[in-house]
């Protein structure tokens, strides 16, 4: 296999005294869309902030196309690649949805320009039409379609989604979904983070299934649809 | 009180472009003052106590360019420039440390700094009075508007902190460095995570705001006298300007300074011993009247 494009090697996360990952690994290889499944409060999120640098592992290795970036200041991880959007949709609310855009625009970190404003556009065809609307007055659904697209701005090598569905009517879940499995299709590897498993199983191609701060599961999504087992005992609500 | 002083000096337009023309030039060096504090208050969230202290380093910096080059040019710019350095220090190496800290331990940080930069400037420049003088190219005759003289420079001082103003206004709201400055100020860990280094930011936001302080001392230099501890008065009535206006509003910093900077001068005639108690009257006022300012945000 080549190097994967996103690795975590046996992280350990801590916020003050109490541990919340233990051991954490994980894998994502180019063009892959992981879905890291758990209930609330398994850990997902804080896998997430523990990539980007924001919750730094004291133990374990944070490593992008091979090269360690863990205990690297939050803005150097996403300048080597990371694209991180965070949960509850934060947009720049009294910026305009041009200037949530032009805000994140920087070069991936192999000096490319792929995702520009027009780029944007043509993908994001209703976020087209309100340009110059204030992002907080967007729907919920606009907005996640928005951070999504702010952070593409950056040329991310690798999209870190965590719970774009979350508190969305089931309408707008969908054509999240859809926006999901189109920038899928356009080649970007995704690690996405979700309790919602049916949400995942249509657009992910592997999954890794974390409890209690601990990986239990990792599988493609095929094997992980076929083994009720697991999705009985940590998926089920 | 005096007000058939004050009466008297309304009735005469000489005597009315006389006042307005210095309750201007006092209003625009507190614009200066004030926008800096405001800008530095709504990115990085602190009241820079110690505001007065780089008004004071543009102020003596410019003095010491004058002397040195006889140029007013390099004097301005080398009072606003050293006072930028001074602030981007002061904010990386003695602010950043106290960041999301009591604000009381952020008050003594400041007084201190005060209290040492004020030393300062008694060992590099000396404990007496400086004066500067005017410039060779406004040692001109007054212009003469409605009966009234108004020295040359005061337009020039006009003129350039309304620039500076102008400039400071669109940089924020039309560039893209003011529209990550001002995404800054609302959710800076979105910035970090986006690749931005808000570190950097913070000490350029401050730096800047630095800037314009040293930018007013510079200017204030040909007309004011230059002592360790100018900055005190100066920040004092730049922090009123900045409460009555509104923490965090350029234009409110504006409309607020020309506010104090002309019941400032039209209350030295009619109201001589009670010009500050208009002041903090007034700061008051607006306190119970809106408390976020005539142009601050609502609600904060
Ligand atoms: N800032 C924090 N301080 C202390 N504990 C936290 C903090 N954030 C999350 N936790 C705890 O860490 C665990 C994992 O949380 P999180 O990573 O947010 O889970 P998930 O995203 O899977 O719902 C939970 O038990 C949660 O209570
Ligand atoms: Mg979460």
């Amino acid at each position: 296999m080549d190097t994967p494009i996103l690795e975590m090697r046996g992280a350990n996360v801590f916020y003050g005294a109490s541990q919340i990952l233990f051991g954490v690994n994980l894998a994502v290889q180019r063009g892959q869309t992981m879905a890291l499944l758990g209930r609330n409060g398994a850990g997902k999120s804080t896998t997430f902030k523990a990539i980007a640098g924001i919750a730094p592992p004291r133990g374990g290795q944070v490593l992008l196309s091979g090269h360690p970036v863990s205990g690297q200041a939050p803005y150097l991880v996403a300048r080597a690649g990371i694209g991180y959007v965070p949960e509850d949709r934060q947009v720049f609310p009294e910026h305009t949805v041009d200037d949530n855009l032009i805000v994140a625009a920087k070069r991936g970190p192999r000096g490319d320009r792929h995702w520009t404003t027009e780029r944007i556009y043509e993908v994001f065809p209703i976020l087209a039409g309100m340009r110059n609307r204030m992002a907080g007055r967007l729907s919920g659904g606009e907005q996640q379609m928005l951070t999504i697209a702010r952070t593409l701005m950056g040329n991310p090598d690798i999209l870190l989604l965590d719970e774009p569905s979350e508190g969305l009517a089931p309408i707008v879940v969908r054509a999240i979904g859809d926006l999901i499995r189109q920038l899928r299709d356009m080649g970007v590897t995704i690690l996405i983070a979700e309790q919602n498993m049916h949400f995942c199983l249509g657009i992910a191609t592997h999954a890794t299934v974390i409890d209690k701060g601990q990986v239990v599961y990792s599988a493609t999504i095929d094997e992980l649809r076929g083994n009720d087992a697991i999705m009985q005992r940590y998926l089920a609500v | 009180m005096n007000l058939e002083v004050l009466a008297g000096c309304l009735a005469s337009g000489a005597c009315v472009v006389t006042q307005i023309s210095s309750g201007l030039i006092v209003g625009m060096l507190l614009f200066l003052v004030a926008s800096g504090l405001s800008l530095i208050f709504g990115v990085l969230g602190i009241v820079n106590f110690a505001h007065g202290a780089f008004y004071m380093a543009g102020a003596y910096f410019a003095l010491l360019a004058y002397e040195q080059t006889a140029s007013f040019t390099a004097a301005l710019a080398f009072g606003a420039l050293a006072a930028g350095v001074i602030g981007v220090a002061f904010e990386r190496f003695i602010m950043s440390r106290v960041y999301g800290h009591d604000v009381l331990m952020q008050l003594l940080v400041c007084y201190a700094a005060i209290l040492i930069f004020d030393d300062l400037v008694k060992i590099l420049f000396g404990a007496d009075y400086k004066l500067m003088g005017m410039p060779d190219a406004f040692a001109t005759a007054p212009i003469q508007i409605a009966g009234g003289f108004v020295p040359s420079y005061y337009i020039f001082m006009l003129v350039m902190a309304l620039a500076a103003g102008l400039g400071l206004w669109l940089g924020i709201n039309k560039t893209r460095i003011g529209k990550i400055i001002r995404a800054l100020a609302i959710n800076p860990q979105m910035v970090g995570a986006l690749g931005i280094n808000t570190k950097l930011l913070y000490a350029g936001v401050f730096g800047l705001g630095c800037v314009l302080a040293g930018l007013a001392g510079a200017l204030a230099a040909p007309v004011r006298s230059l002592t360790p501890g100018m900055g005190l008065s100066v920040l004092i009535e730049s922090f009123i300007v900045t409460v009555i206006g509104g923490m965090g509003s350029i234009p409110g910093a504006l409309v607020a300074a020309l506010l104090i900077g002309l019941t400032r001068s039209f209350g030295a005639i009619g109201f001589p011993l009670f010009v500050d108690g208009l002041m903090f009257g007034l700061m008051a006022l607006v306190l119970v009247v809106r408390p976020s300012g005539l142009l601050g945000a609502k609600a904060s």
